[in-house]
């Protein structure tokens, strides 16, 4: 699949960021991402010729990073297990999730609806446990709020994931005041960020 | 008296410090017009003589840094927001609600190291706090903090946010430029240093969050003023995390020298549920753990090296009496294992060893060998399994992976050989 003029210009907009154009690969197969909702060979060997780097080297980056996917549903649920986590019962929340969508740590729904993964620290340590959805971070959950927040996953389908829609709906005490509303969200199973052409406001 | 230089806007304005009207109205960009009018090595000489040490893990004297940076150009500064060790959620705060601090530090740094293009590495998981120093780094520009000749001065300075994509090993200074170069975050072998060679082998600075967020206020104040808060060693204040089994979590920000029952029973409301303290991670998942005995101990630099650990990134991990310590062990070196890059031996294939190791104990398989297992495992990866380390490793991640390990042998030995002998149950 060939880039878009429109996907070409933000592109190119991206690489301009930047003094040497390699440093534009990892935004770029983020937005290699947002064109086909997960990271494919066409993708990859897109972000190659617009970075001067072969397909390969490209591969072995991306496959260094957790993020860059192949295989991914429309929404990621992102269960962190590390240690505030771990002492204030992850496990049990994993395991909610995984019970109330069917879908096992590290496997995809056979429908494409969504991916569970465990993750390590997503930094939210004063607020465990929490989860990410779609990067979108919800914390102070228990193992029913997190049945809640897939099952209105599944159910809803929503087209934008939003931290502060997530954190009323589903979420307990946070890490700190998080102020204001962010209006902008996530599109997809990849970090929204404006200047890479992943969010939606 | 608890003095604050970080978090003063945000606790006061919690509904718009992050906002350009808010962080103006505060007296917000007066220590980049100040820092304007003086030569650039002055600055550098007020930073330095701050003491301030950086705020992301190793505690680095900042000024010092600052003086190995090689003269050729182009140069770089690059802004550590990669937060990743587990216990730690400070920069997030910062970057969400006090972003213009840390653009008000990158500008003045930047004009202070002849810098012309600045980067912010936030993790990839921190899409939020990403976009949050991107709409700040938008209202600089626009009110010419930012861009071609800032407030008439001449010193032209862009910045750019880049996202990582879920490493730990990039905040790792060296892994950091190589992911910023497009590569595998794999770390250097140095030297050379970034300073000398770092970003596109260009002399380059890596600072943390916390610490470029302090230089507004060096500046304003004065090295001298900052050096006259804390004790000797530990100087300025310091944000912490603290996390795990506490009635209060969250981040705090203290002058050095307070002590560990002060900051875990008053400031963190003690233990949940009126539980007992087991032991408390003092720095990050990297830092071996401390015991309720050193509850008195002051927090500073020199009191957790002469106990054998670290501040490291600030994170303070509580655990009470039900702990399960193995357990906790476990969670902390699969952290490790996981987020080994593969480049070093001893880190690669020992936290691997470790992790099988603490695993087959945890399930009730353990051997009465395993005990002494362990340790030689650990030996082998950070030989002498002292803190700090001796380095046999390209970084610190391997060494980070034995913490958890001498700290289980030394303190709750008991508890793991109850474990392999079955005299307790294993399991969560």
């Amino acid at each position: 699949m060939t880039w878009s003029p429109a996907t070409s210009e933000r592109a190119d907009a991206i690489v301009a960021r930047y003094p040497e154009r390699r440093s534009a690969v990892m935004p770029l197969l983020y937005l290699a991402m947002r064109e086909e909702g997960r990271l494919t060979d066409e993708g990859m060997k897109e972000v190659g010729d617009r970075t001067g780097i072969t397909a390969a080297q490209v591969l072995a980056a991306a496959s260094f990073y957790t993020m860059y996917k192949r295989e991914v549903g429309r929404h990621l649920v992102s269960v962190c297990r590390s240690i505030s986590c771990h002492l204030l019962g992850s496990e049990a929340v994993l395991d909610a999730v995984a019970d109330e969508t069917g879908v096992p740590d590290g496997e995809t729904a056979l429908d494409g609806s969504l991916s569970v993964e465990s993750v390590e620290c997503i930094g939210a340590c004063g607020g465990a446990p929490a989860i990410q959805v779609d990067y979108e971070m919800v914390e102070g959950m228990t193992p029913d709020s997190a049945r809640a927040l897939v099952r209105w996953l599944l159910d809803e389908s929503p087209e934008v994931i939003r931290s502060d829609d997530l954190q009323g709906r589903f979420g307990g005490s946070p890490s700190f005041d998080p102020g204001p509303v962010d209006p902008v969200g996530a599109i997809g199973p990849f970090p929204a960020f404006g200047p890479y052409g992943t969010a939606a406001t | 008296m608890t003095e604050q230089i970080l978090t003063t806007r945000m606790d006061a304005h919690p509904s718009d410090s992050h906002t350009l009207a808010r962080y103006e109205q505060t007296g917000g960009y007066a220590a980049l017009r100040k820092a304007l009018g003086m030569k650039p090595e002055a600055i550098a000489e007020e930073v330095k003589a701050s003491n301030i040490a950086g705020r992301g893990g190793a505690g680095f004297p900042t000024g010092v840094k600052w003086g190995f940076l090689a003269p050729s150009t182009p140069r770089y500064l690059v802004i550590n927001a990669d937060e990743s060790e587990p216990g730690t959620f400070k920069d997030r705060q910062l970057l969400e609600r006090d972003p213009h601090q840390l653009v008000e530090g990158i500008v003045i740094s930047s004009f202070a190291l002849g810098v012309n293009h600045a980067f912010v590495y936030v993790r990839g998981e921190y899409p939020r706090p990403a976009r949050r120093i991107q709409a700040a780094l938008e209202e600089a520009r626009d009110a010419g903090y930012l861009g071609d000749d800032i407030l008439g001065s001449g010193f032209s300075l862009d910045v750019t946010v880049h996202l990582g994509a879920g490493a730990y090993i990039c905040g790792e200074e060296t892994a950091l430029l190589n992911s910023l170069e497009g590569r595998r975050g794999e770390p250097r072998i140095k030297p050379p240093i970034p300073a000398v060679e770092g970003l596109y082998a260009q002399p380059t600075i890596v600072n943390n969050v916390e610490t470029i967020s302090n230089i507004p206020w060096i500046i304003t104040n004065g090295g001298a003023a900052y050096d006259a808060i804390g004790p000797e060693g530990s100087r300025g204040t310091r944000l912490f995390s603290v996390s795990g089994h506490v009635e209060r979590p969250g981040n705090y920000e203290i002058v050095m020298g307070m002590t560990w029952r002060n900051l875990i029973h008053d400031l963190g409301g003690g233990i949940r549920g009126g539980k007992e303290l087991k032991c408390w991670i003092p720095g990050g998942a990297s830092a071996p753990w401390l015991v309720p005995d050193n509850l008195d101990e002051p927090i500073t630099v020199q009191a957790c090296a002469r106990l054998g650990t670290m501040l490291g990134s600030g994170g303070i991990v509580v655990m009470d009496e039900t702990t399960n310590v193995v357990a906790a062990a476990l969670s902390l070196v699969r952290f490790f294992a996981h987020e080994s890059c593969g480049k070093g031996t001893p880190c690669r294939e020992g936290a691997t060893w470790l992790e099988r190791i603490l695993e087959r104990i945890l399930h009730g398989e353990g051997r009465r060998s395993d005990l002494d297992l362990l340790l030689d495992v650990s030996d082998n990866i950070s030989p002498g399994l002292r803190w700090p380390p001796a380095m046999t490793t390209i970084c610190p991640l391997g060494p980070s992976a034995v913490s958890p390990i001498t700290s289980i042998m030394t303190h709750f030995r008991h508890e793991v050989a109850a474990m392999v002998s079955g005299e307790v149950p294993a399991g969560v």
